[in-house]
């Protein structure tokens, strides 16, 4: 009995220090991109709210937290409500696969550094993926506002489309370790080497996807301003908005983990074998540089015409994907490496 | 009672009471979320059945591909799908009564089979420890749909179909040019 | 501990329902909606056959993941008939679409 309550203690524990993380990610997430479009735009960016800006979220925060809620009077009210809560929540529960390192010894006990390390890892990262399209196309239609609607309709289609990519890009690395649960992964690129450097196309092609999965530039059809009026989130206001933006960012930062773990050897680093704390800290840094790579190409690439994105996707990256599964396959047949 | 028929139970009543609604409500956008709901809980009761693999398939194809898709073309149709048309033709009654008349024969039929309430044995494979069950079952599925003594030749019928259905589903919504 | 008798009663329910929908709805998309219903009560039986009767073998896992493709494919060319009838004659009431019925 004593065992199974420390073990709810645990998850209990692991589960919010992993949302607080999250949470206070994104804010530093939003602080990140305006200070780093600022510095490639040469401008300052935010540098009021605390030395260096850095209390600029939690000034956003507030503000957002005190503006008023409108609910359109046409608006389809129950799912207008939960349609923010949809798109945020599987952007939380998205890394409880993702293992931070291998376990180490506490108070006498094992304590592994992931929330559940599933068998089907990387089928869950995906399944619970293609759930967020929901809040999108949701929060589109219950606007009852035709912007929204579009928008909602465009950002379906557009993850639906890239989805297809991005779980073929899963592929590779899962052939290669021969596992699908993700420490197992993380696992085999110690003992080889990081996967980006087996499977460049695949790394390409996952980046990309990930891009449009998460409604970046130059993918941020969804809620492009200058033709959509910002989109599926055009009638949402105050902490029902915020819940959207935090939405997007969490879910930058899950992509970010989810790239740095299968491609970039997850928690791998300099003498991570002796120090098992280290993990996190690789991991996070990974991600900053992820991160880093992809407020660049916003700050750089102007958005696709909406036809040329779906042609992009079907056309090209498709079958390019395909094609580095096919290849792949050969090459752990030949030189025997799976 | 244990705790896994307690959730048998809700998931049970909650499958069928979103079923119900997906088949009587009015506008098609709440029948979809229902339908969701219903699919959800199938893939609980996967789990509740151990076949992992399944219920994340099940929320990766039907909640996230099949579902979006049915509620993309209720909304590209959206001005005949709307709140105010009638929901069932004159043929529910005898629908009704139908589906009355399969449910209570198939339940009879089965309740005559010996295995009727049989219980679920541990699921095991020999030499396998428990903890990487899952990861055989998976393993063993996915070789018996490529293996010439299992199920290749379903398998690959199956992929026919699907690459039949896509082009099938291009040709048929293929907007030609006015 | 859950007999069989459970699930295949759920099984047979959630299939009578899919069957009232397919039979009673006007709607093209709502008869799909159904069709997917019966699908899933059939994909309960065969996971839990698989699990109560036969687990030492894959058979039931793997005919459910046959009845997964079979419902893709459905599904996909079941819409793209309700959109192409709906840009022909602006309806999706399956009792409107008679074109070939004088």
């Amino acid at each position: 009995m004593d065992e199974n309550i420390a073990l709810i203690i645990e998850w209990v524990l692991k589960a919010v220090i992993l949302a607080f993380g999250l949470i206070t990610g994104f804010a530093y997430t939003t602080y990140y991109e305006r200070k780093l479009l600022a510095r490639i735009q040469i401008r300052i960016g935010p540098n009021r709210a605390g030395p260096f800006g850095l209390l600029q979220p939690a000034a956003d925060g507030i503000k957002l937290f005190f503006k008023e809620e409108l609910i359109p009077a046409q608006a389809y009210k129950f799912i207008f409500v939960i349609a923010p809560i949809l798109t945020m929540v599987p952007a939380l529960v998205i890394l409880a696969v993702i293992p931070w390192g291998e376990s180490f010894e506490l108070f006498g006990r094992q304590i592994a550094l992931s929330m559940a390390d599933i068998n089907v890892g990387v089928l869950y990262i995906l399944s619970v993926a293609s759930i967020s399209v929901y809040g999108i196309v949701l929060a589109g239609w219950s606007s009852n506002n035709k912007y929204a609607m579009m928008g909602g309709l465009r950002s379906t289609a557009q993850m639906i489309s890239y989805e297809l990519a991005l779980g073929l890009s899963f592929v590779g690395p899962l052939m290669l370790a021969g596992s699908m649960s993700m420490l197992d992964i993380v696992r085999a690129q110690q003992e080889t080497a990081w996967y980006i450097f087996y499977q460049p196309l695949g790394a390409l092609i996952f980046y990309i996807a990930m891009l449009a999965e998460v409604n970046r530039a130059p993918f941020d059809m969804p809620e492009a301003e200058q033709e959509l009026a910002a989109g599926f989130h055009t009638e949402y206001s105050g902490m029902k908005f915020a819940l959207f933006t935090m939405g997007e960012y969490v879910k930058m930062i899950a992509v970010s983990v989810i790239f740095s773990t299968l491609f970039l050897g997850g928690f791998d680093g300099p003498a991570i074998d002796r120090f098992v704390l280290l993990g996190p800290l690789y991991l996070v840094l990974k991600v900053a540089a992820c991160l880093f790579v992809m407020i660049w190409v916003r700050a750089t690439l102007p958005r696709l015409r909406y036809d040329r994105l779906m042609a992009f996707g079907w056309k090209l990256l498709l079958p390019a994907a395909l094609f580095n599964i096919f290849i792949t396959a050969v090459l752990i047949l030949l030189f025997d490496l799976g | 009672m244990t705790a896994l028929q307690v959730i048998f139970l809700a998931t049970a009543a909650m499958i069928l009471f979103s079923a119900w609604m997906v088949v009587t409500r009015r506008n098609l956008v709440h029948a979809a979320l229902y339908l969701v709901l219903t699919l959800f809980g199938v893939a609980v009761l996967f789990v509740l059945l151990e076949a992992t693999f399944l219920a994340v398939v099940q929320v990766l194809i039907y909640i996230g591909a099949i579902a979006i898709l049915m509620i993309f073309a209720i909304m590209l149709t959206r001005r005949v799908a709307s709140d105010d048309t009638v929901v069932a033709n004159h043929n529910a009654g005898w629908a009704a009564m139908l589906a009355v008349l399969v449910f209570s024969s198939l339940v009879i039929i089965m309740g005559a089979w010996s295995q009727f309430t049989t219980f679920a044995s541990p699921l095991t494979r020999p030499g396998v420890p428990s903890n990487e069950l899952g990861q055989e079952i998976v393993a063993e599925l996915g070789q018996s749909l490529v293996d010439p003594d299992a199920y290749v030749i379903p398998f690959e019928v199956a992929s026919v179909l699907l690459l039949a259905a896509l082009i099938g589903a291009i040709v048929v919504a293929w907007q030609k040019d006015k | 501990m859950i007999p069989l008798s459970w699930y295949l009663i759920l099984a047979a329910g959630l299939f009578s329902v899919g069957l009232y929908g397919v039979l009673s709805r006007k709607n093209a998309v709502g008869i799909l909606m159904g069709i997917e219903l019966m699908l899933n009560a059939a994909n309960i039986n065969l996971v839990a056959f698989w699990r109560y009767v036969d687990s030492d073998s894959i058979a039931g896992q793997a005919f459910a993941i046959i009845v997964f493709a079979v419902a893709a494919a459905e599904v996909a060319v079941g819409l793209a008939l309700v959109i192409s009838v709906y840009r022909l004659r602006k309806t999706v009431a399956a009792d409107e679409i008679d074109m070939l019925k004088w």
